[in-house]
């Protein structure tokens, strides 16, 4: 009977690590997709030969390699670090409304940003390009590290951070707004692009620097998940499990932080993927941290990799902001996913 | 010194004190203890200050360690804790859940981790309820989970909070048996009852929590008398002794007020 019974446990674990493969194959196969279309109409036989290192058109192989390839392994990166940060996220607070962004995190990166572009204060050192990203960066990090101080002062627990995380966020947007009253009208329409979430400018040092910060926080998350899986039971059932749950919670937000600011920073507010990511992942394999965070990852990378496409394909000629094409291909899933019942 | 001393125990929220300096007996391995009071006198506040999950004043001695000081790891090995009420919402299988009991706090291999948490479901009567997520169990299901979860560590110290509120006749008979063995066995259990006729089958020792102290305590036929009953609760109260030993508590109704 009990032999029966781990079997059929141990079973289901294997299946759940099936479907992860499966949403890693989906991610790399829609990677491809949105490597072999775009505006240039290039043939697909060539787009994969320049791909492979093949001799080809130097106009092709600038394309592919340094337009193409930078944007769709943005697009993956981004989806996978969004969800990530989510679904730690959603944990550390106890609440499936929480999303990357719940503490104030884009607020203040847009606000960095606006500081940017409205009053040209950049970071000394910093090359012109990467003025507007670095105060992103700077002010998203600057938001949690603030946070993570009150709550520390108040004794952080999840209702408190939030609170705190609203009023932040407030009071970047209030900021924002003041900078936005002054804005000239160039500043004023650079920002509100920047805003709305573009994977367009995305360039090769960019991707290598979410790639840093996933491969830098991946490992951690990972050899948190038994921990982070006993805090679905309740603070009180995970202490006495011997978890130190105050500081799994500033850990994760740290990881989360670093997340959610570097990827703000690089593509804009991209809203959805970090909050339904997770959502999906959890419907799919259920709430067993060590699956459910690979999952989130891949389900993320593979959403935001499929809206990567679309953004360039949905309407021709015109390349949407990413930021709005996630909400539109995520919302049938999601909702697909949530009319078929919970399946676990 | 073998056993559980707890000593002035307080706690305050904000402004109130709950828990004045509370102390306990000495209770030792082998002894069901049961708390009984009033609603909000404090007893899953003391449960809890015991088991280190809320600041407190005075000190907690297990085996003679000062609890305060154990490094909490150790302190969950040593330690089970069922809470009096329980999360509803997650989408865990209550197996997964007892494995995480294992395995957060801890370094257990996944094979090992299974099997032992497996078998206590066995044990507990619930192994068919395996595999079902926690959000679809009945409530008390929940709490046989939640038990299976405090004593899947083999804990010296078992702390419960009202671990029969939610059971039927058969699995309160089923839980407390078991926490007799696992008492049996020189484990030290403390639990939290609000039913007294269970306490006076089940239970070695009472003790009667009441305005932020221990008001009484002994064995339950010294602590379950129409006198104390009447000063902690404020009823009426006849306390018969029936066959083979047993005493019954019979609340006739409430004091008037005061
Ligand atoms: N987190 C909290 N913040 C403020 N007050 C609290 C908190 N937890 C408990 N209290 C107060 O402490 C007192 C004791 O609560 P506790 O839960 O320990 O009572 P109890 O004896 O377990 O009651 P019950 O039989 O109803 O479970 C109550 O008056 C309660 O209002
Ligand atoms: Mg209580």
């Amino acid at each position: 009977m009990s032999d029966a019974t781990l079997q059929r446990y141990h079973r289901q674990g294997r299946r759940n690590t099936l479907l992860v493969a499966v949403l890693g194959l989906a991610a790399l196969a829609a990677l491809l997709l949105d490597l072999v279309t775009g505006p240039a109409g290039l043939p697909l036989a060539e787009t994969l030969r320049a791909l492979t290192g093949a001799e080809v058109a130097r106009g092709t192989q600038v394309i592919v390699w340094d337009v193409r390839l930078p944007v769709a392994c943005m697009a993956l990166l981004v989806g996978a670090a969004l969800a990530l940060a989510g679904a730690e996220m959603q944990t550390v607070l106890e609440n499936p409304l929480a999303e990357p962004f719940t503490l104030g995190v884009s607020s203040s990166a847009a606000l960095g940003a606006a500081v940017a572009i409205v009053l040209g204060l950049t970071l000394p050192g910093l090359p012109p390009v990467w003025g507007v990203s670095g105060n992103a960066f700077l002010f998203a990090l600057g938001a949690l590290g603030l946070l993570q101080l009150l709550g520390r002062i108040r004794g952080g627990g999840p209702e408190v951070l939030i609170l705190f995380g609203v009023a932040l966020n407030f009071t970047a947007a209030a900021l924002l707004s003041l900078l936005q009253f002054v804005a000239s009208a160039d500043a004023l329409q650079q920002l509100v692009f920047w805003t709305m979430g573009s994977l367009a400018a995305a360039q090769w040092p960019g991707v290598v620097m979410i790639g840093v910060v996933l491969a830098a926080t991946v490992p951690f998350s990972f050899r948190a998940a038994w921990k982070l899986t006993a805090l679905r039971l309740g603070e009180d059932q995970a202490k006495s499990f011997g978890v130190d749950v105050a500081g799994l919670r500033r850990w994760t937000l740290l990881r989360v932080s670093l997340l959610a600011a570097s990827a703000v920073s690089m593509v804009g507010v991209i809203g959805f993927v970090g909050l339904a990511g997770p959502h999906i992942a959890r419907m799919l394999v259920g709430e067993n941290h060590r699956v459910f965070l690979p999952a989130s990852i891949l389900t993320g990378a593979l959403v935001m990799s499929l809206a990567s496409t679309l953004s360039k394909t949905l309407v021709p000629g015109v390349l949407l902001p990413v930021g709005l094409v996630t909400s539109l291909i995520g919302l049938p899933i999601f909702f697909a996913l949530i009319l078929r019942g919970r399946r676990r | 010194m073998q056993g559980l001393l707890a000593q002035g125990i307080s706690v305050r929220y904000g402004a109130r004190s709950v828990l004045a300096g509370l102390d306990l007996p000495l209770l030792r391995p082998g002894e069901v203890t049961v708390l009984a009071g009033p609603n909000a006198a404090g007893k899953s506040t003391l449960l809890r200050a015991i088991a280190q999950l809320q600041p407190h004043g005075g000190q907690v001695l297990l085996d003679g360690r000062d609890l305060a000081h154990v490094p909490m790891r150790d302190r969950a090995r040593l330690i089970g804790f069922m809470p009096q009420s329980l999360p509803s919402g997650s989408s865990l299988v209550a197996l997964e859940s007892v494995i995480a009991a294992l395995r957060a706090g801890d370094t257990l291999g996944a094979r090992q981790a299974d099997a032992a948490a497996m078998a206590v479901l066995d044990k507990l009567g619930i192994g068919a309820l395996a595999l079902e997520p926690l959000s679809a169990l009945s409530g008390g299901q929940r709490q046989m989970v939640s038990l299976a979860q405090a004593i899947v560590r083999d804990p010296r110290l078992l702390l419960l909070d009202e671990p029969t509120s939610a059971l039927d006749l058969a699995r309160q008979v089923r839980l407390l048996s078991e926490l007799r063995r696992l008492a049996g066995e020189g484990r030290i259990v403390v639990a939290v009852l609000h039913d007294l006729a269970l306490a006076a089958q089940w239970a070695d020792r009472i003790v009667l929590i009441h305005g932020g102290h221990t008001h009484a305590e002994g064995a339950p036929e010294q602590v379950l008398t129409p006198q104390l009953l009447a000063q902690v609760y404020g009823v009426e109260a006849r306390v018969e002794r029936c066959s083979r030993g047993r005493i019954m508590v019979m609340i006739d109704g409430e004091h008037a007020a005061g």
